[in-house]
């Protein structure tokens, strides 16, 4: 049995984590040159307890499913999770009722210790909340992770479980031979299964619509966000929303597990799929918006911006089963709560595939991960023996973040591994602080050359045409 | 843990002039701490010249102001740790970490900060637009350039007409690359005219005064920028946009003391120089800690960061050397253009003459810059010309300065003449 | 005439230098050294150039090199082509001459930076 999974954003590494329990070859196809680096990297990062969706729907189910599993999950694979509880702020009398209204709908949809508090003891707990707020449901088993902390950690425990995963890997186009299914992709190679399962984010339709005659739409949502610098982490320490509105949850304001403060999303649809460009429009309704919740946020606190696509599927819901046509599995339309579901669909959709094709359970699956080493977050003890142990451990790189060169050589040797500056950045925060990597640019670029046994012009930002530099000094 | 008299942060101009200056007022025992793999700091790269014309009558490169102080203080055999970072400091302990000694505990008697500054990322100024490989701060590029001998693009804007754009415009032109503008936000460079003449007018590079990058496009790699005029309040004039194809943008937007671990340690900082609030001695808040060079404010010379530097490190050794009893404070507020002056604070029972650095908010022309004790002019200097990018400075006789240490107010401010 | 920005100091001034005048005439300089650049740039302008040149076998890439004088304006970019693809080997000491006597103007290309072998 052959599984080729396309995408590797989290729902691809979750659904390859899980099917890895299983007695299948499976391959994951990744456009990219690493794993999270579509909606997987550029999200709220926001574990949701699971009262915004519709009652009875895929949304509504995966979400407070799939939330009761992140302690028990982030301990086993080893990535940043913590309970920080939400609160959705509501600005005026009159919208008191919706307010109720969501908590009556979170009750139906399971989420549990839901309260409605007043401002003033919001503002006890959050001090830099708009005295403008008279009330707020809190939900306190709301959370916060790191998408692509998680994304790796599930990518990692899948290739240690068998699974091989292939990037640079553009799907063109999907067929069939014989009882297969066939994958080409845009370098000619070629990729035969006994069933793909669609993980293709905002191109999700496309690659049900190469196989299959009930087309889908997606519609790839915009969002643009800011993050602050970890001096202004006081702003929130729980989750702060505004009430709903048609397009999604609004503006938040968010902590993240890395220690900053996050504010956005925007909600706008967009044509063009694969543009993460920030706009000037944009950055400033997120700012001015998250104002809203806490007056006094500073602009100058701004370290960088970036945007996220979401997977707005037509319908409205998750798309989650086997296709109308055969060989096709389709997971697609994983939009918010779409991170916090997904460890509950990989679950689903490795139980429902492995029913229909009886796949036995392996008896060598190994389900835990060694989380890599923070130096940043270790005791002097845990430090000086990670040092007398690797002495690249005792030489700082990122000095905004206090990442070590120990740590970036093993994010490039783990499987699968970081290999141009993004996939640095993305699993161990080197260049992600206050500088942005003005200083550790140059010194990531000859670890990465060295590691890669590449030459340094060709050490890329995101994968190939983003080479930093374009030649030597003549 | 061990026990240091003196740990200097920083292995650049100003850690190098502080350790020099402390073993000259009979201090042994000091040991500077440096992140990077040799001393000199950020001078390393810059290789143009016009330093070391106050300090030592001529004209200088930047690695030969940094080898001076380095051949200084390797003949008074001062101890440098290279390639060591330090991770925090508390209750005069500081904590570091290299490959050979691993996290080593420094107990100390006094300490000085001299970790320099940062350049402003392009976060900070929140342009638009992709986030495609090609957009560079200034100094980052300097050193791929003139350290690892990269070269980071071929068609190239640059945002910034302070001294380090300016330069770059050159060195990036020197390497056969084509800059083809520089954009410059306000209606006035920061730089030096002699950079503006000699690394733009030399090269017909057009400079483009009230003007911002308004977004960066480009999918892996830049391909251009789009630049438009601002108003009187600096915001982007609709209509004015203009695309400029190109590979590389260059950042020069500002340089920040680097301050994370003074501000974790508890040290007041000034919200205007995002240094620390110091008095005459150079002692930030925290008794025994000193702070000089760019990570007390930015300079525009490094012959005043050696000079100033000098003087926190003759200042901790008599620190360590006496102790002694702090006097109260009078504070030296700045005002009408002044918009700083260090040292905000100076000792009531100190003696002698004193000096003050500051920055002005614009240029102004025919003014003095005068020194005010409750409500009093004590001192004043003329000056043909201030402007922002030159750090102004007000020197008192030990008469004024003992006028200045008995008042209750004192300001400086900028007077028309 | 040519006009000019005087680099004296930050008062920038706007000067015109009459350099078709013996003895040449300078206005709109408000001091003498202004005067003086003012002539000096209009009739023969030089510069000091500084570049970096590559090192093979050094603890960095690159050492930095300066001009031992001010050379003309004019022959900058040809100084700057003798730099070149040049490689010198390590160790490169501060002051070492990289280039002898540019165009046989008696100013060489020295070493502002000492570049120790690579360990």
């Amino acid at each position: 049995m052959q599984i080729v999974i396309i995408g590797a954003g989290v729902i691809g590494c979750a659904v390859a984590r899980e099917l890895s329990r299983y007695d299948a070859k499976i391959v994951v196809l990744e456009k990219e040159d690493d794993v999270a680096c579509g909606t997987s990297k550029a999200n709220s990062g926001v574990v949701h307890a699971g009262f915004d969706a519709k009652p009875g729907s895929q949304k509504a189910k995966f979400n407070v499913l799939g939330n009761a599993m992140f302690d028990s999950l982030s301990a086993e694979l080893g990535f940043s999770f913590r309970r920080n509880g939400a609160y959705v702020l509501c600005f005026s009398q009159e919208d008191i009722p919706v307010l109720e209204q969501l908590a009556v709908q979170g009750g139906r949809n399971g989420v549990k210790q839901l309260e409605i508090h007043t401002g003033a003891k919001i503002r006890e707990r959050e001090k830099y909340v708009s005295d403008q707020v008279v009330a707020g449901l809190w939900a306190p088993t709301s959370g916060i992770v790191s998408p692509y902390g998680m994304t790796i950690a599930y990518a990692e425990n899948a290739a240690a479980n068998g699974v091989e995963f292939c990037f640079c890997k553009q799907v063109s186009s999907l067929g069939y031979r014989g009882a297969k299914t066939v994958v080409g992709c845009l370098d000619g190679s070629e990729y035969e299964a006994d069933l793909v399962v669609n993980c293709a984010g905002v191109h999700g339709d496309d690659v049900n619509n190469m196989l299959c005659a009930d087309k889908l739409q997606i519609v790839a949502r915009k969002g643009e966000y800011m993050l602050l610098d970890k001096t202004a982490s006081q702003v929130a320490s729980a989750t702060l929303f505004q009430l709903p509105t048609k397009k999604g949850k609004g503006i938040l304001v968010v902590p993240t597990v890395g220690g900053n403060v996050m504010l956005g999303p925007t909600a706008v649809d967009v044509d063009d799929k694969d543009c993460t460009d920030t706009t000037r429009e944009g950055l400033a309704e997120a700012f001015d918006k998250a104002c809203k919740t806490v007056p006094s946020l500073s602009a100058k606190a701004v370290i960088t911006q970036f945007t996220g696509l979401r997977a707005h599927l037509t319908t409205g819901d998750f798309e989650i089963g086997f296709a109308p046509c055969k060989g096709l599995y389709n997971v697609v339309g994983i939009e918010s709560p779409g991170l916090t579901a997904s460890p509950a669909i990989a679950v689903e959709v490795a139980s429902e595939i492995s029913r229909a094709y009886s796949l036995a359970k392996r008896s060598d699956f190994v389900a835990h991960r060694d989380a890599p080493p923070c130096f940043a977050k270790m005791t002097d003890d845990e430090r000086a023996r990670l040092i007398a142990a690797d002495p690249l451990y005792g030489k700082v790189v990122c000095r905004c973040e206090t990442i070590t060169e120990g740590e970036i050589v093993d994010a490039i040797r783990r499987t699968p591994g970081a290999k141009d500056l993004d996939g640095i950045k993305r699993r161990t925060r080197a260049g992600m602080g206050r500088c942005q990597g003005g200083f550790c640019t140059p010194r990531i670029m000859e670890i990465l050359a060295r590691e890669l046994g590449c030459d340094i012009t060709e050490v890329t930002k995101s994968g190939k045409g983003s080479e930093i530099v374009i030649g030597r000094v003549e | 843990m061990m026990d240091k008299n003196l740990i200097i942060v920083g292995g650049g101009p100003a850690g190098l002039a502080a350790a020099k200056a402390a073993y000259d007022a009979g201090e042994r025992d000091i040991l500077i701490l440096e992140r990077e793999d040799r001393a000199g700091g950020i001078l390393n790269q810059c290789i143009h010249n016009g330093f070391g014309l106050h300090t030592f009558k001529e004209e200088l490169t930047g690695p030969e102001y940094a080898a001076r102080y380095e051949r200084e203080v390797a003949a008074r055999g001062i101890e440098i740790k290279t390639g060591t970072t330090v991770l925090s400091i508390a209750d005069k302990t500081v904590a570091c970490v290299n490959a050979e000694d691993g996290l080593t505990h420094y107990r100390a008697k006094a300490i000085v900060l001299a970790c320099g500054c940062r350049e402003r990322p392009r976060g900070a100024i929140n342009i638009a637009g992709c986030r495609a490989a090609g957009v560079f701060s200034a100094g980052t590029a300097q050193k791929l350039i003139n350290i690892d001998g990269l070269m980071p693009g071929k068609e190239v804007v640059i945002l910034g007409s302070g001294d380090i754009g300016l330069i770059m415009a050159r060195r990036m032109t020197f390497q056969g690359a084509k800059v083809k503008a520089v954009i410059e936000l306000m209606p006035y460079s920061s730089g030096l005219n002699r950079n503006i003449v000699q690394c733009l007018q030399d090269f017909d590079i057009p400079l483009r005064f009230s003007h911002t990058v308004v977004a960066i496009n480009g999918k892996k790699r830049v391909s251009s920028v789009v630049v438009a005029a601002v108003d009187e309040k600096l915001r982007p004039i609709a209509g004015t946009e203009e695309e400029i194809a190109c590979d590389t943008l260059l950042l020069s937007v500002g340089l920040l003391p680097e301050n994370e671990i003074a501000k974790t340690y508890g040290i007041e900082l000034s919200p205007v120089t995002g240094g620390a609030i110091v008095d005459d001695a150079l002692m930030t808040s925290k008794e025994g800690v000193f702070a000089c060079g760019n990570v007390l404010h930015v300079h525009d010379l490094v012959d005043f960061v050696s000079e100033e530097s000098e003087r926190a490190g003759a200042s901790a050794a008599a620190y360590i050397a006496r102790g002694g009893e702090l006097s109260d404070c009078v504070a030296i507020g700045a005002k009408d253009g002044v918009r700083y002056a260090v040292p905000q604070l100076v000792r009531r029972g100190g003696e002698g003459a004193l000096g003050f650095k500051m920055r002005v908010g614009k240029v102004a022309k025919d003014v003095k810059i005068v020194l005010e004790c409750d409500g009093r002019e004590v001192a004043s200097r003329r000056r043909q010309i201030v402007t922002p990018g030159e750090m102004e400075t007000l020197t008192l006789t030990a008469a004024q300065a003992q006028i200045l240490r008995g008042a209750k107010e004192a300001v400086i401010r900028l007077a028309e003449v | 005439m040519k006009e000019m920005i005087c680099i004296c100091c930050p008062m920038g001034c706007r000067l015109k230098v009459y350099d078709d005048q013996d003895p040449i005439r300078v206005e709109g300089n408000t001091c003498a050294r202004g005067a003086k650049y003012g002539a000096e740039e209009a009739v023969s302008p030089k510069r000091v150039v500084t570049a970096t040149v590559r090192v093979r076998g050094g603890e960095i890439a690159m050492a930095s090199v300066k001009t031992s004088g001010a050379i003309a304006k004019s022959s900058v970019f040809d100084a700057l082509a003798l730099l070149k693809g040049k490689v010198v080997d390590a160790p490169v000491r501060e002051g070492d001459v990289i280039v002898g006597n540019i165009f046989g103007t008696g100013v060489d290309f020295v070493a502002t930076k000492t570049v120790e072998k690579a360990q």
